[in-house]
């Protein structure tokens, strides 16, 4: 789709925010920049407007590699009969109450 | 008390003014994230600007019925005077005519382009944010509060205007020369910035020294300029006259469009 | 099992599994999803301007920041939507060329003008109001990005109506004349509010594949008829008068009835013949225009930057 019209469009960026101090910060959407700086600040103007935030991370949309749909079930299935991996597998006698 | 009173105007003024005239460009951005990030700068300065009419309006309220009729010429506010209604933010804002208003000619300039209002707001916001740095040690604990507050957001409104200036500067060859000629073109209304009035020498204490503030505004500007590839004008003839009164033909259209309902509709609650 | 790893497109709507932009779906679904959520972007950022219009002659420097605050919310909305549409492998240029050259619709609503301060209030009230029911459904909508776009606007957008029907309050119980005013207000905007839900089921092309899909969820009639409902009580604490002398509690349906919609009247609009579609299309096609310029500058700085840091890395 490099056509005209795209060249000129300023790349898109996902947007994390932080919402307060000991969170993760977390995808909050995304937005256009001409740089990272812009980002950082197009993102405060449109993410953190209702106190949402109190750190950015930006990142290029481009540089995202994301895992592909049609893999999932041989990525993600092999987990689900490892439950001895869950504390609730394992049986305590009752009194011992929190472990 | 009224030098205190008028000294209060020149800042609410200019926040009020520069504020309006970024208003006008909602909705009619470059690109969307710049129309959202105008509107927030916009807002601030609305916000000061309402804390600042609150005060002045109390302080008005608690002055003598002569001081009072002595203040502001229009009718409709001398009405009010005479009539006993308490004044807030409101009157001061809508209910008084250019010549008591006491805002610089800079930030009345028409929008014209994104390098008129990026020059405009970048030469005041230069200015803007050493003059809150040092009313955040005024006497009056109330200006010192509003200044504290209103100084993280010139601080940033400093750094998206800089960095507006440098890309139109170190952009392509359209956007220098645009900004090359808003600059030239708004330059004269610079150095009414740092012009003290006779108001602002009666406030010692209360105000700022506006001649010390030059310095550190001129190397801010030197410094943007130069990563902007801008040469710093130099040998221009000064306008003067905003923050006695007497202003550019703009004020007037401003004042027009912004005062309207309250003209029509006057004493009324909206 | 269906879920979010397991079934296909078929199996997960008909389980109510969000479905994600990479995951596979049919190009009717893409397409279909790409036309609603850019008409709906659309709607948003051609709705700032008859609210702009009054933005620089609010009344008080209260009411002037609560609608600046507003309009900005509005152009956010907007983005959050184009965001979400970019998911679907198509760039936020390419739809606003399709609003510039007219190819995409917006929200008809915009077209009509607004004409006093109390249209700030009725826009608020009835035209946010409108969308609110209109959107609240789609919070749920089965496409992910745009159910959660959806989910921050409907957050974002609760103040908007509030801050609508205040306005229309303090109108109407002030004097005379600012009674007056609201009602005014009231009277043109109501029916084109009415309007905002679309067609008849029974005349609405779209609303059958798009409630199998999940994109909509409850009907126009349906949205509509509660829209009534509520409004029509709102209007009796204002103590103003709905302009619909065939309004009637029907205590049968449990619902108001009310007049027939002048359909002539809305497919003209569509179709470009409302009072201001002319103005409402080359004012954002001026700003786009005019933006041109500032647009490339920043693209140019960024990359002239990027080039000399390059430059200093590589020596």
């Amino acid at each position: 789709m490099a056509n005209e019209t795209n060249k000129l469009e300023w790349p898109l960026w996902e947007v994390f925010i932080r919402s307060k101090a000991g969170l993760d910060h977390k995808h909050a959407g995304s937005l256009h920049a001409a740089d990272a700086q812009m980002a950082i600040e197009n993102a405060r103007d449109v993410y953190t407007r209702r106190m949402e935030g109190i750190s950015i991370w930006v990142v290029e949309s481009k540089n995202i590699f994301a895992s592909d749909p049609k893999e999932a079930e041989s990525l993600y299935d092999p987990a689900n009969d490892k439950i001895y991996r869950h504390p609730t597998f394992y049986n305590l006698p009752d009194e011992v109450k929190y472990m | 008390m009224k030098n205190k009173l008028f000294y209060i105007l020149e800042w609410a003024d200019n926040t009020l003014i520069l504020g309006q005239r970024l208003s006008e460009w909602c909705g009619h951005g470059p690109v969307l994230e710049q129309d959202i990030a105008l509107t927030n700068i916009a807002l601030d300065h609305l916000g000061c600007a309402r804390n600042l009419y609150t005060y002045a309006a109390e302080i008005f309220n608690g002055m003598d019925a002569v001081d009072r009729s002595e203040c502001f010429a229009s009718v409709a506010f001398q009405r009010n005077v005479k009539e006993g209604h308490q004044a807030d933010e409101d009157d001061l804002a809508f209910l008084r005519d250019a010549w008591d208003f006491r805002n610089v000619l800079l930030v009345e300039q028409p929008n014209t382009d994104w390098a008129y209002t990026v020059a405009r707001a970048f030469l005041f916001d230069a200015f803007n944010y050493y003059y809150l740095t040092a009313m955040c040690n005024s006497v009056d604990e109330r200006l010192a509060g509003i200044a504290s507050k209103s100084l993280k957001e010139a601080t940033y409104h400093l750094r998206w205007s800089s960095e507006w200036v440098i890309r139109l500067g170190d952009g392509t060859e359209e956007s220098k020369t645009r900004i090359v000629e808003a600059i030239a073109n708004l330059w004269p209304f610079t150095g009414e910035l740092f012009t003290a009035t006779e108001v602002d020498t009666f406030v010692e204490g209360l105000g700022v020294d506006f001649a010390a503030l030059k310095p550190l505004w001129e190397q801010k500007v030197a410094e943007i300029f130069d990563e902007a590839t801008l040469e710093v004008p130099t040998g221009v003839w000064m306008q003067s006259g905003g923050k006695t009164g007497t202003h550019s033909e703009n004020l007037g259209f401003v004042l027009a469009e912004m005062q309207f309902m309250q003209r029509a509709y006057p004493n009324m609650e909206w | 099992m269906v879920d979010a790893i397991h079934g296909d497109f078929e199996q997960k709507i008909a389980n109510d599994i969000t479905i994600e932009p990479r995951d596979t779906m049919p190009d009717d679904y893409r397409k279909t999803l790409i036309r609603q959520i850019s008409q709906h972007a659309h709607s948003e950022i051609v709705g700032m301007l008859p609210e702009g219009n009054w933005v620089t002659r609010a009344p008080s420097l209260r009411r002037k920041a609560v609608l600046l605050a507003k309009i900005q919310d509005e152009g956010g909305h907007g983005l959050y939507l184009y965001s979400a549409a970019e998911t679907l492998g198509v760039t936020r240029d390419e739809l606003l060329d399709q609003l510039h050259s007219g190819k995409a619709k917006y929200s008809s609503i915009f077209n009509y003008p607004s004409l006093t301060w109390a249209d700030m209030g009725a826009i608020g009230w009835l035209v946010d109001g409108a969308a609110i029911m209109n959107q609240v459904p789609l919070c749920r909508a089965s496409y992910g990005p745009y159910a959660r776009a959806m989910v921050r606007i409907c957050k974002e957008e609760s103040f908007h109506q509030r801050q609508g029907f205040e306005i229309m309050h303090v109108l109407a119980k002030g004097t005379e004349v600012q009674k007056k005013m609201a009602q005014d207000a009231l009277n043109r905007w109501w029916w084109p509010a009415l309007m905002m839900f679309g067609p008849h089921d029974s005349d609405s092309t779209n609303t059958e594949q798009s409630m199998k899909w999940r994109i909509k969820r409850i009907s126009n009639d349906d949205l509509r008829r509660k829209f009534v409902d509520v409004t029509v009580e709102q209007t009796k604490v204002l103590g103003l008068t709905v302009p619909d002398k065939d309004l009637m509690w029907n205590a049968e349906t449990g619902h108001y009835d009310f007049g027939a919609i002048n359909w002539a009247e809305f497919w003209n609009v569509v179709k470009g013949n409302g009072p201001c579609n002319k103005q409402r299309l080359e004012a954002r096609k001026a700003a786009w225009q005019k933006g041109e310029w500032v647009r490339e500058a920043a693209m140019a700085h960024a990359e002239k930057r990027k080039a000399r840091k390059e430059a200093l890395v590589a020596a």
